[in-house]
């Protein structure tokens, strides 16, 4: 082991570690199954290849999986995210809404409210979502499985409700760029996670906030009593993911240029929780990594893509998802690995 | 208490004097009651639309209920129709099994049942009288015939299939139909086939890793519009023509696929129809009239092509 070079042996205990070797094989196991899995070309002004789509539809997850990752790092957990989509979702596509108007064979579209009226009204109704998570987890002491439990359920039921059971399809062109729009040939997607991404590094690590974050998720006693206002930090935590939520949606919405109540962010949560366990997050609070989290979203959508392109059969997609899952989560376990060095170690000395 | 107690009871009076004297004006006015699932889509909502405007056409008093996609509700909702001694009930089944006690109770009432749009497992078949609905394998059987048709390229033609969800009979049935005909073809072949979940987003997504990976496409075939219209987004990102480089074939006929066709983006769509109110409506006259009924009856459905689209457009209600 004395062998092995300093900062090597560093790499190799950092955290992120585990997460971007999975993260690599994932890409060799796409590469093997289709050549063409790292190329990139230019296509109508935009980048295009398999690298791209995979970022870009991953998107919506790492978004959700940052807010999911304070969260989780408070000691709670938000299953309500993909209800939150739903909502925030059909609100700007109701908004918007648009209808195609044929007048003498000519289409034009029109828009029923200004956009960024829209969306930032579909973003104050996500932001109302965490609001009432907020108030139920700290001001209520709720559990906060059962807290958002509440808005999970009802959610969808609202977004049906705004959207009179129906698919809306938006018909007002602008809108279509936040999610299928390029930006010196890379998706405008990707800008909204890259600006969320920067501001929240900014607050965790020039602020304290990171810090009284992990606090309340060690101790969340010993953390009021050193002087954290804990419940208000938990309250503005539900808050953010709800509003990373809502962002979601915009993507989401955009993309598919229309809003489905019944399918909109369908199991996002899970796969947002997903990401952040994989990210290195431990889900009994505490340590926590936002760049952790979304390398988890990324092997998500890899491992998804890859389930694309292997040619699994439909009804075996997710016993295959679930198995690499399940293999992944064998990679980073910490005990795992400990117990195999020690078997190694020792078959090593009989020899 | 005792005032609102007096006031109801002198509204129901009120209500058998007025149904008694209306009775002799409608005495031939049939009654339907209907059991919807639920308003879980467009296309759900089209057929509700339907059977309550069929209703209204053919002059039958048509009692609704709405189980929001509950059987206990639906079953609630059959039990009242049988204690208002409706003349024939019709629903459709949210799920196939464990209807037996309900259309037990309604055939010794002796009031007919009609079953719409979905089937139920039952031992007695006598439980209900006839059921009226789409045939899923017909539809991808038109599907595959359209395409056998009208793709006139030369060579090998690679289909990439867009399934619906998992394990539901729409996506079992269509497949199914439309493998029955190509095979009748060997250039063509389903060279890939994935679930999208009937859902615009998975199609979407789906059909972006089937163009990175194969390079060779001709057809898509789409079990629903949603996942076309959610595929072609993809092809267009890819900088291909959909509808030109890649023939689109889907099904349901839905205002979508209209736009979509009208745009020269997809190629056709076959009609999933849900307004089998008048064909409903019809049948239950009959029943009522003491007709005998096939046990399976199929609603009437058309294809349409690109070229009729603008045509047909303005007539579409769903």
């Amino acid at each position: 082991m004395n062998r092995l070079p300093a900062p090597f042996l560093a790499g190799l205990r950092h955290r992120l570690f585990w997460p971007c070797v999975t993260l690599a094989l994932l890409c060799l196991v796409n590469f093997y199954f289709n050549r063409g899995f790292f190329d990139i070309e230019i296509k109508n002004g935009a980048l295009y290849g398999s690298v791209i789509d995979i970022l870009n539809r991953a998107a919506p997850l790492m978004l959700v999986a940052m807010g999911m990752t304070l969260v989780i790092a408070t000691r709670g957990i938000d299953i309500s995210v993909g209800a939150t989509v739903a909502i925030s979702g059909a609100v700007v596509a109701s908004m918007i809404g648009g209808s195609l108007v044929i007048q003498n064979g000519v289409q034009s579209y029109v828009s029923n409210v200004p956009m960024p009226l829209a969306i930032l009204g579909a973003l104050a109704v996500a932001l109302l979502c965490g609001l009432w998570n907020g108030l139920l987890v700290a001001g209520a002491g709720m559990q906060p499985i059962i807290a958002t439990l509440i808005l999970m359920v009802a959610g969808r039921g609202i977004a049906q409700l705004i959207t009179a059971g129906q698919i809306v399809t938006v018909y007002y062109e602008p809108f279509f760029f936040i999610g299928n729009g390029f930006l010196l040939g890379i998706p405008v997607s990707l800008y909204i996670v890259a600006v969320v991404l920067i501001a929240l590094l900014l607050l965790i690590h020039r602020t304290a906030l990171g810090l009284f974050i992990q606090a309340v998720g060690i101790n969340p006693v010993a953390a009021r009593f050193s002087g954290i206002s804990a419940r208000a930090l938990v309250f503005w935590v539900y808050a953010f993911c709800a509003v990373t939520a809502g962002i979601a949606a915009m993507i989401i919405t955009s993309n598919v240029k229309s809003a489905d109540g019944n399918n909109a962010g369908l199991l996002l949560e899970l796969d947002a929780i997903l990401a952040v366990t994989l990210g290195g997050t431990s889900l009994a609070g505490g340590r926590f990594s936002i760049v952790g989290s979304l390398i988890g979203a990324l092997i998500i959508q890899t491992l998804t893509y890859a389930i694309y392109s292997l040619g699994v059969p439909p009804e075996i997609n997710m016993v295959v998802k679930a198995l690499v899952v399940f293999a992944v989560c064998l990679i980073q376990s910490d005990a795992l690995r400990a117990m195999l060095a020690r078997h190694v170690l020792r078959t090593g000395e009989a020899a | 208490m005792l005032k609102s107690r007096r006031s109801l009871l002198s509204a129901i009076a009120a209500g058998f004097i007025v149904g008694g004297l209306a009775l002799p004006a409608f005495a031939a006015q049939l009654t339907l009651g209907f059991a919807q699932v639920g308003a879980e889509s467009e296309w759900r909502t089209a057929n509700t639309q339907s059977i309550k405007d069929a209703a209204k056409a053919a002059g039958i008093n048509l009692k609704f209920s709405d189980a929001q996609q509950k059987q206990e509700n639906q079953i609630k909702a059959i039990r009242s129709f049988i204690a208002q001694k409706v003349d024939v009930i019709a629903f459709a089944p949210v799920v196939t099994t464990g209807w037996d006690t309900v259309l037990k109770e309604a055939k010794s009432a002796k009031i007919p049942v009609i079953l719409t749009d979905r089937s139920i497992e039952t031992k007695d078949p006598s439980l209900y009288v006839t059921m009226i609905g789409s045939d899923f394998t017909e539809e991808g059987r038109k599907a595959g015939k359209w395409l056998l048709e009208n793709y006139k390229n030369p060579g090998d033609v690679n289909i990439v299939e867009l399934q619906g969800t998992v394990g539901s009979a729409p996506a079992i049935e269509r497949k199914k139909g439309f493998e029955e005909v190509i095979k009748a073809d060997p250039r063509f072949k389903i060279t890939r086939s994935q679930t999208g979940d009937f859902t615009r987003s998975k199609g979407k997504e789906v059909m972006e890793a089937f163009l990175k990976t194969d390079k060779k496409v001709n057809v898509l075939f789409a079990h629903n519009d949603d996942m076309a219209i959610g595929a072609i987004q993809a092809i267009e990102a890819a900088g291909m023509k959909p509808g030109k480089d890649i023939i689109i074939v889907s099904i349901d006929a839905v205002k979508g696929a209209f736009e979509a066709m009208m745009a020269g983006k997809l190629n056709v769509s076959v009609e999933c129809n849900p307004q089998l109110g008048p064909q409903l409506m019809d049948i239950v006259k009959e029943v009522k009239a003491g007709k005998a009924q096939p046990k399976r009856i199929n609603t009437k459905e058309g294809v349409f092509p690109m070229e009729t689209a603008a045509k047909e457009f303005p007539n579409r209600k769903y």
